[in-house]
């Protein structure tokens, strides 16, 4: 062979080697490739709240009850239940049948071991908890909890979405510290982690669990049959969202959960890609204040601030200019579900007062202090709201040292008590899923129970009073007439400020069909053709 | 010979000590909890701070970094605060992508710059020198990221040649491989290709305008002779430093292309480390990179003497 044949031969086949590899289309469609809203860096979703770690739990881990849509929960794991004693003894039967992904069965020594762990890091559990004479197994498939007082959300609390889930794991794995990490992901819901082909921060693949039995009746959100209609589903790390949105044309991904609200409009135009709400429930904006350092440990400088703030300024700059994504809140609870309420939210209503604004600040003795602002820079939402709260204090009249950080950092600083002016801080913003807001229960940053209460350290015995009274409510009218309380009191406390109400979208392409709208990924019932 | 390469070996170990007391004194002093990040946004402080003990991250800075440190002599870079996997492990998962993906950008530069640089030297003043210049300033100014996205869009998204993200290990077969890693290497190219195209050119220029160029020329030896055998050579010594230093530049480009073109390499995972605060991670990564470093700049020092035998160690 000649040099110039050998060489136009190898340029041939490098060429054609380069053709893009591309499944087959039955492999195809039993392989889901999604892409989460942030990087899976752990899977434990007891030791850790983070919502991502959440979603990927559930696919891994089922729960003995499981809410709805309605936020009703109903059997999952659990085949019947009993209360008795004026809800002071509840008496949980398992499903028969019910399998780890290692083959074992699930017996309710498992049950037991894992309640234990979650009990601690849960505020209901820790409720529970509190009040707990003893939880036993009275043979492999029957758990007995008995309480010294009526718990009558124990339902809930064990079927409840918010982290941390009351997921069930095998009792060896139950008993690791549940402030540190497990290290082994065994469950026994309907898909198990492959942890040898786990690359952490670019892929993590699930796998269906031949062993699992759904529930007879429809799925809905963590309730029903948890049925897969895929062998395989890849979770896809992509750091850069403009990528994200160039591989979901592509289709080199099927489900993006949390597209950017700027490129929404581009995916929009894609006659290939469904873009729709993601989560019914939203967000709620966060303007966070620490309670105990001046001027912020006054009530009248924080209610300055909140008739000056408008909430159509965080919300714009959150969202953009997508009228369908946002409305103003002025409550604490998820509009949309039973305990919203708007009760002394007056403040937040109407034209904005700077004046009025200015002079109560002068009159709660406020001085020029400096403000530390501290805003997380690399994360849109947080940012965005730092920036409108930097104007809105500037207006009336307070002294910002706005401190741009990482994200990272802003989780170590919120937590130091120190004065502001010695490393602590006075504002740092986030946001709340609203399926955490939707009543006193999950809502960590409603609680002012002072030292023990979520960054910001706010204290009041009334709204702690309002809340246990929640927690007693026989029926929905105590537990309306409860929040509607609540909302008042933490109005008036400024416990902190929401910054309104929003939503956000999620994208994928039309040949997957069944995506629903839930404040998590539902992947039961999804398919592709 | 022998010995200076022994000498040099032997001076990466207080090199690689120093790196590591600096990392872990700067990670030490840095702001930041893992602990935070691990317990998630509705933990409470309390929870936080159990986290942290439960990690250890509340005792003396000496008792942490000594017990590091021992371990890193036992050939033991650790465990991932967040995923429980040995350091090792997960550099050993990123290894292959972004060594492929240098490796191709070195080849693919090195492969058009130097033509690049000699053929402006040689055609200075002309269009060609200012076309190649042009080009070069472009290299220059245009960051990765714009340029990344430039090429997915156009040749992923508009032609449908290439794949917008991912990597293909190379196992998996040379075309698949290449497929994934032609758009990032020419993206992190850029740069490389217009450094080392300016420093060829002007390299060359000088050593163009030497006596033994112009006997060489009265001799009658040919033009592509007199460029690659005597001028090139010649000019190498300087190309070769440029190059060795580029690396450096590639490492930091290497985690923006990474990011933009999704390829799980070692960039995205010291950058993902750094925003968790994942320690272990962050030091084995940083001592991984130190050491290629060390190892590169060795490397150039050996070169030199295969370009010019008057230097002698």
């Amino acid at each position: 062979m000649k040099r110039r044949d050998l060489l136009a031969t190898g340029t041939a086949a490098a060429i054609g080697s380069l053709a893009r590899p591309r499944l087959s289309l039955a492999q195809d469609t039993r392989v889901l490739r999604f892409v989460p809203q942030a990087n899976l860096s752990s899977l434990d979703a007891i030791a850790g709240t983070q919502y991502v770690v959440r979603n990927a739990s559930l696919l891994i881990w089922d729960t003995l009850f499981g809410v709805d849509s309605n936020l009703v929960p109903k059997l999952q794991m659990a085949e019947a239940y009993e209360a008795t004693d004026g809800n002071k003894t509840w008496t949980i039967r398992l499903r028969p049948g019910l399998k780890f992904h290692d083959g074992e069965p699930v017996l309710s020594r498992d049950v037991v071991a894992s309640l234990n762990r979650w009990m601690v890091r849960d505020t209901m559990g820790q409720r529970i908890k509190a009040s707990l004479d003893a939880m036993e197994a009275l043979d492999d498939r029957t758990v007995r909890i008995r309480l010294n007082k009526p718990f009558p959300k124990m339902l809930f609390a064990l079927g409840k979405s918010n982290a941390p889930v009351a997921e069930i794991m095998p009792e060896r794995i139950a008993k690791t510290d549940p402030f540190q990490l497990i290290k082994e992901y065994v469950g026994s819901g309907p898909m198990a982690f492959k942890k040898d082909e786990w690359v952490p921060g670019s892929l993590a693949v699930f796998e269906k669990f031949a062993g699992y039995e759904p529930r007879p009746e429809a799925a809905d959100w963590l309730s029903g049959g948890k049925r897969m209609k895929f062998d395989r589903i890849e979770w896809l790390i992509l750091p850069d969202d403009a990528t994200k949105a160039a591989a979901l044309q592509n289709g080199e991904i099927d489900w993006w959960e949390n597209p950017v609200p700027d490129l929404v409009p581009l995916l929009k135009r894609n006659r290939n890609l469904n873009v729709d709400i993601a989560d019914p429930l939203g967000n709620i904006g966060s303007f966070r204040i620490n309670h105990l350092h001046p001027p912020f440990n006054d009530p009248r400088v924080r209610r300055a601030v909140m008739m000056a703030l408008s909430q159509e300024d965080y919300m714009r700059a959150v969202v953009g200019n997508d009228d369908e994504l946002w409305k103003a809140q002025p409550g604490f609870f998820t509009p949309g579900t039973a305990a919203y309420t708007e009760e002394g939210g007056e403040i937040l209503k109407g034209p904005r007062r700077y004046d009025e604004a200015k002079k109560l600040l002068a009159e709660a003795g406020y001085k020029g202090e400096t403000i530390v602002l501290c805003v997380a820079t690399d994360v849109q939402i947080t940012k965005a709201q730092g920036d409108v709260t930097a104007d809105l204090l500037q207006r009336i009249g307070m002294k910002v040292d706005y401190q741009a950080l990482d994200w990272g950092t802003v989780g170590a600083r919120r937590a130091k008590k120190d004065p502001p002016s010695q490393g602590g801080w006075h504002i740092f913003h986030t946001w709340h899923a609203g399926a955490d807001c939707i009543n006193p229960a999950p809502y960590t940053a409603f609680d002012a129970g002072g030292d023990k209460a979520w960054f910001g350290w706010p204290k009041s015995d009334a709204i702690q009073a309002g809340i246990a009274t929640w927690y007693d409510a026989p029926d929905a009218a105590a537990e309306k007439a409860a929040v509607t309380d609540l909302n008042r009191m933490a109005m008036e406390f400024v416990t902190y400020i929401p910054t309104g109400f929003f939503l956000g979208y999620q994208a994928w392409r039309k040949n997957v069909s069944g995506v629903v709208k839930a404040p998590f990924p539902v992947f039961w019932g999804v398919q592709k053709t | 010979m022998l010995g200076y390469l022994a000498r040099r070996v032997l001076s990466t170990i207080p090199v690689m000590a120093i790196v590591a007391l600096f990392v872990f004194s700067l990670l030490y002093i840095a702001p930041g909890d893992p602990a935070a990040i691990i317990a998630g946004d509705q933990a409470t402080p309390a929870d936080v701070e159990r986290i942290r003990a439960g990690l250890g991250l509340d005792r003396p800075f000496l008792i942490r970094f000594g017990e590091w440190a021992w371990h890193v002599l036992n050939g033991d870079l650790g465990v991932s605060i967040f995923t429980n996997l040995p350091v090792t492990r997960m550099i050993g998962q990123r290894l292959e992508p972004t060594a492929s993906l240098m490796v191709l950008t070195l080849i693919l530069s090195i492969g058009i710059a130097v033509p690049m640089g000699v053929l402006a030297a040689w055609n200075q003043g002309t269009w060609i020198d200012r076309l190649i210049m042009i080009f070069a300033v472009f290299g220059f100014s245009v960051p990765v990221f714009v340029v990344g996205y430039i090429l997915a869009y156009v040749f992923a998204l508009e032609l449908d040649w290439f794949p917008v993200q991912g990597y293909t290990p190379l196992a998996k077969g040379f075309g698949p491989w290449l497929n994934n890693l032609v758009l990032p290497a020419v993206a992190l190219g850029g740069v490389y290709i217009a450094l080392i195209a300016r420093i060829t050119r002007a390299t060359m220029l000088e050593v163009l305008s030497q006596d033994y160029i112009r006997t060489a020329k009265a001799k009658g030896v040919g033009s592509r002779t007199i460029l690659f055998l005597h001028a090139l050579k010649n000019a190498a010594v300087p190309i070769v430093t440029v190059i060795g230093i580029g690396v450096a530049l590639l490492i930091g480009g290497a985690v923006v292309t990474e990011s933009v073109f999704a390829i799980p390499g070692l960039g995205r995972l010291v950058v993902d480390a750094i925003l968790r605060r994942d320690y272990p991670v962050i030091q084995g990564v940083v001592l991984l990179f130190s050491f290629v470093y060390v190892l590169v700049n060795l490397g150039v020092d050996l070169l030199y003497t295969a370009f010019d035998p008057r230097i002698r160690y």
